[in-house]
């Protein structure tokens, strides 16, 4: 045994005269290399247990009206979780509207559009973009944008806001720190999650395809049209559910500029609250019930965006050779 | 729209666009310059928050910057300016860095059993698919999980640094799975086979010829990864307290980061709060940029091996 201890001069070449005796340390490494592949399945399951029972006082105290109730006060113990569960979906919807046609029109720009150098250029200013951590995006759209947002918002609401059918929506009190303002936020932040995939997925597209598309006289357009977008749907649609789950999940930069009120309105200029945000403000001064309530929350984000995630990559999974696109 | 069309100029290069030119309708070349613009229109949402956030961090923490501000510790008085951010600077650097000395070698080993060992088979499949999903786990919930079993459960280990770099560990861990097998998935079988050949053992092979060979992309993955790991905040707010001096023991007592030093200044009408907000921004998003960019370089080294 002792020739096959590993010597550290052993390059590439340097391998073992004789394996003779191996088959242990093979056995071993292996299971090693299993277990630690099982982690993540640990990992998971560990947080639903741990984080379900540590909130299943309040569900109990609540029921099911937690998850339906919009009265939330922990000071006389009402955990109706509805408001957050709306600001939750608005915002990330709002986020996914605004991101997945900027995205599209990015990752087509990347793969159809651009010389091979600024491709590798654009490429990486996403990754920065991405890069860029969620506090900073935060603090500076709540030091810089929302004073500026917030009187277009005025102005929207004073005008478009007037006209029936758009006065549920874009009327009122407009308020700088909003609903719409997190979801601009969000979009930002998700757009190279999005990119990259719907890049991955739109260069799976052979380029015998394209041509032949072009060749009938198709133009760039016609050709994405034709040849591309066909081929491309599902993936593209997993992309942008990624891209809702991340949106959904996001904390920190949602908790700077959303205004942090309690309230289920249509109207995207008003302040309110995600689940996320609540957590991210309320946890570390809460004890007991509250703190189960708010431990509920992330319950419910967990589950809404597993299965969101699932989905996603099932959908993705299925049209193209989608591949480790970790961020 | 003539039928028979000149001969295509010299200066033109790219047929295509000259057909183009020549023989389709208003209509059409009109919806085609509309998706044209409308994939530099999106570009440029892209490239402008960039810069401009970039830009203005840079310009609102260069005022700030100071040997002072970087090695004092926090101000015990936030409202009044002083005091430096050593704390957060020491503690993003060791939680980060505790969580990648856990995330890291646990990842290549999974990322090792699924394409040498595991390949195609179901629970390959699993693990594979569900390390995916994880990537999807927002990162306040991971805080939450472990506040649930190591800060405040039965342990009442309390808010410490390791606490966070638990959470950060877990936020890591699929990112570094997922990129460093597609990583060893470059590896050519030759190499495999060659080991094979020469009688090694498949530990052996994995550890002396795949994992050399793909290392530059196992390193540049792995900096991506921490990268983001020292940008994050929530499961840090939920993980760590907040400390006003230098603890450099992850295992012991409250701690601190750069994100909890903006997070916590952020959101006060005090300029000199503000400040101290934008200064720690500086400082996170160089060492955020640092390792991206390194994780650039090294990866375009392996490009330019593999070819």
């Amino acid at each position: 045994m002792t020739a096959l201890a590993p010597s550290p001069d052993l390059g590439a070449s340097g391998l073992p005269p004789s394996p003779a005796g191996g088959k242990k340390v093979d056995r071993t490494f292996r299971a090693v290399a299993f277990s630690a592949g099982l982690l993540v399945l640990a990992i998971l399951a560990l947080i639903a247990y741990s984080t379900t029972s540590k909130a299943w006082s309040a569900f109990a105290h609540q029921g099911l009206s937690f998850f339906t109730s919009t009265h939330w006060d922990p000071n006389t113990n009402h955990f109706g979780a509805l408001d957050f569960e709306f600001g939750t979906i608005l915002t990330a919807v709002i986020a996914i509207a605004i991101a997945i046609p900027a995205s599209l029109g990015i990752a087509l720009f990347i793969t159809e559009l651009a010389p091979k150098r600024v491709r590798a250029g654009v490429t990486y200013v996403v990754d920065l973009l991405a890069s860029i951590p969620s506090v900073v995006y935060g603090f500076w759209a709540l030091a810089v944008l929302t004073t500026p947002l917030g009187h277009i918002y005025k102005h929207i609401a004073n005008t478009i806001g007037k006209v029936p059918g758009f006065r549920n929506f874009l009327g009122g009190p407009a308020s700088g720190e909003s609903f719409m303002t997190a979801g601009i936020v969000l979009a930002v932040m998700i757009i190279p999650i999005i990119t990259s995939i719907s890049r991955e997925v739109l260069t799976t597209v052979a380029q015998d395809d394209k041509n032949a598309a072009l060749a009938m006289g198709a133009t760039r357009w016609e050709m994405l049209r034709v040849a591309v977008f066909p081929r491309v749907r599902s993936g593209l649609i997993g992309a942008s559910m990624l891209g809702l789950g991340r949106a959904m999940g996001e904390t920190i930069a949602v908790a700077l500029v959303i205004g942090s009120s309690h309230q289920v309105t249509s109207h995207v200029f008003f302040t309110g609250d995600s689940m996320a945000a609540v957590i991210a403000h309320d946890f570390p001064e809460a004890t007991d019930l509250p703190r189960a309530a708010l431990i509920g929350l992330g319950v419910v984000l967990f589950g809404i965006t597993i299965v969101i995630n699932v989905a996603a990559r099932a959908i993705a999974n299925r049209t193209s050779a989608m591949t480790g696109v970790g961020r | 729209m003539t039928v028979t069309s000149p001969p295509m100029p010299p200066d033109h290069d790219d047929p295509g666009a000259w057909i183009l030119e020549q023989a389709v309708s208003g209509r059409r070349r009109f919806a085609n310059a509309l998706a044209t613009s409308w994939m530099l229109g999106s570009l440029l949402l892209a490239l402008v928050p960039v810069v401009v956030i970039v830009v203005y961090v840079v310009s609102k923490g260069a005022g700030v910057m100071s040997v002072g501000f970087l090695t004092k510790n926090l101000a015990v008085v936030e409202q009044f300016a002083g005091g430096g951010i050593a704390p957060a600077i020491v503690g993003t650097l060791v939680i980060t860095g505790v969580a990648a000395l856990m995330a890291i070698p646990l990842g290549v080993l999974a990322a090792v059993y699924l394409n040498e060992y595991g390949r195609q088979n179901r629970t390959a499949k699993v693990i594979r698919f569900m390390a995916d999903v994880m990537t999807g786990v927002p990162s306040i919930v991971m805080g939450l999980f472990v506040a649930t079993i190591w800060v405040s459960a039965g342990l009442h280990y309390g808010y410490s640094g390791f606490a966070g770099s638990l959470a950060l560990g877990a936020l890591m861990l699929p990112i570094v799975i997922r990129s460093c097998e597609e990583m060893l998935k470059l590896v050519p079988n030759d190499l495999r086979q060659a080991s094979d050949a020469l009688g090694a053992r498949r530990w052996r092979t994995v550890v002396s010829v795949v994992i050399p060979a793909a290392l530059p992309g196992i390193v540049s993955g792995a900096m991506l990864a921490i990268a983001r790991a020292a940008g994050e905040t929530a499961p840090l707010l939920l993980t760590i307290g907040y400390a006003n001096k230098i603890n450099s023991d992850p295992l012991h007592g409250v701690n601190n980061t750069l994100s909890q030093v903006i997070w916590r200044n952020a959101q006060t009408p005090f300029a000199a709060q503000l400040d101290r907000a934008w200064g720690a921004a500086l400082t996170l998003i160089v060492i955020v940029f640092v390792f991206t960019v390194t994780a650039r370089i090294v990866s375009g080294r392996f490009a330019t091996i593999k070819r």
